[in-house]
């Protein structure tokens, strides 16, 4: 299967997933709403340009509110952590040369403890983005945080669940 | 200028970090705000057709739900239809639903219906019961028939506190009075215990005009409400030994399917029968 295909197959199924089933939950729906579709962005390889990945964060989060029906509420917030993953990566993974070893960051490619501050890092900053613009909507600041925090933490569990049931094979890159 | 296309250059992942974030604003203001419609229309369009997919899915898990509401609305609409009602005196005209909340009819109703729900149920075997989770303390009490969704099911045999076991039509002991719904002529409808999907009809004369496909209904005189479906003829044989059809009668009740039923009290049979036991007496 080719990168592309494999890369757009995951977009969608990530979109109807959090579409159809994470948003649909009801009794998690007020407070904790698992939100895992910006794991496009996150899973794209190491080597894809900055100005490609601002366009496909843009893409993704725009979809997304293609289905919500909230034009640029999912989009501001892919846009920024597609803006940060770049200066994240270089912080959490200093040592030169390794990101070409493997295509994509993941647990195996970055090391554990990297990998999930990886996570932790870009899903609170989404979530708080996405969830600010929400209660800029509909008002009440500390509800607001009590979402941001319950939200992250589920999707977070979700995200690292995901990655022990769907383990992403990930080939080692040599150069020979 | 050359100054600025450097700057742009150099800040160009910024620039369009800015640029695409403050458009997600303006799309944020603009269409919430103001009118969606433009974006709406194509997303709906599209988004739409696979919403109405998932809602068919999503709709699996609460029809169970739903399907306990209507009964529940099927069994109080059922309660009001007007041959529940009967009158001694029929001359006082047809009796007619009105809105009032209390029961001015209540001295002329004859039958009450009461939903229940089938918890055990056997075809096949030669004298057939079915279960309900409904007994004494709900109301049901022996003798009172049971009907299901598409005709007669059978009679309530006995009770305890919270369930009911029903004597099927498809058992050897079961007496349903019928009829032929073109020319009236009455029978008894009995099981001989071989095969589920017939029963047979009995005590209608050679005289009768009767053809495969007719249909029977409970008749009058049985402790079912009258013109209840019960089945359709399936074959007519001639008894050789008497003056009568036997007829082979297919149930409109598909027995191995049966999962909700309506039981139903006939609130006037205790007189009726109070009076017919006096005449033995005499």
């Amino acid at each position: 299967m080719s990168e592309f295909i494999k890369h757009l197959f995951r977009l969608l199924l990530l979109l109807l997933s959090q579409h159809f089933l994470l948003y649909q939950i009801p009794p998690l729906h007020h407070t904790a709403v698992p939100v895992l579709y910006f794991l496009f962005s996150l899973w794209l390889p190491f080597q894809i340009g900055r100005a490609p990945l601002l366009l496909l964060s843009f893409i993704t989060g725009m979809l997304m509110d293609f289905f919500t029906k909230t034009p640029g509420m999912h989009a501001a917030a892919m846009v920024l952590i597609g803006y940060l993953r770049p200066f994240l990566i270089a912080l959490l993974m200093p040592q030169q040369g390794v990101e070409f070893n493997y295509r994509e960051p993941s647990a195996q490619s970055m090391g554990m403890v990297p990998y999930i501050s990886y996570v932790a890092i870009l899903t609170l900053l989404h979530h708080f983005c996405l969830f600010s613009i929400q209660a800029f909507q509909f008002g009440d600041m500390s509800y607001m945080w009590l979402k941001t925090g319950i939200s992250w933490g589920v999707s977070l569990v979700l995200i690292l669940s995901i990655e022990l049931i769907f383990h992403r094979k990930q080939k080692f890159l040599t150069n020979t | 200028m050359r100054n600025l296309f450097a700057f742009i250059r150099r800040y160009f992942i910024l620039l369009l970090f800015l640029s695409l974030e403050i458009y997600s604003f303006y799309l944020l203001f603009r269409y919430n705000q103001f009118h969606r419609a433009a974006y709406m229309d194509v997303a709906g369009e599209w988004t739409g057709k696979l919403e109405a997919k998932a809602q068919q899915f999503t709709l699996y898990f609460s029809l169970k739900k739903e399907n306990e509401a209507l009964r529940h609305r099927l069994n109080i609409l059922q309660n009001q239809l007007s041959q529940n009602f009967q009158a001694p005196d029929t001359t006082a005209g047809t009796l007619a639903l009105d809105t009032i909340r209390i029961d001015t009819l209540s001295q002329f109703r004859k039958y009450r219906y009461r939903e229940a729900t089938v918890v055990n149920n056997s075809v096949n075997l030669p004298n057939n019961f079915i279960t309900l989770h409904r007994g004494r303390l709900q109301e049901i009490e022996p003798g009172m028939v049971v009907i299901g969704p598409s005709g007669v099911v059978g009679v309530v045999l006995d009770v305890s506190d919270n369930f009911a076991t029903v004597m099927s039509m498809l058992h050897r002991q079961s007496r349903i009075s019928g009829r032929l719904k073109k020319t009236g002529e009455m029978g008894r409808i009995e099981w001989d215990g071989a095969d589920p999907r017939i029963v047979q009809m009995k005590d209608i004369s050679k005289g009768t005009q009767v053809k495969p496909g007719d249909t029977i209904l409970t008749s009058q005189y049985s402790d079912f409400p009258a013109n209840l479906m019960i089945g359709t003829v399936q074959k007519v044989i001639a008894e050789k030994s008497s003056n009568n059809f036997l007829l082979q009668v297919k149930p409109a009740t598909d027995f191995s399917k049966i999962q909700n039923v309506f039981v139903i009290e006939n609130l006037q049979r205790a007189e009726q029968e109070e009076l017919e036991n006096r005449n033995k007496e005499k």
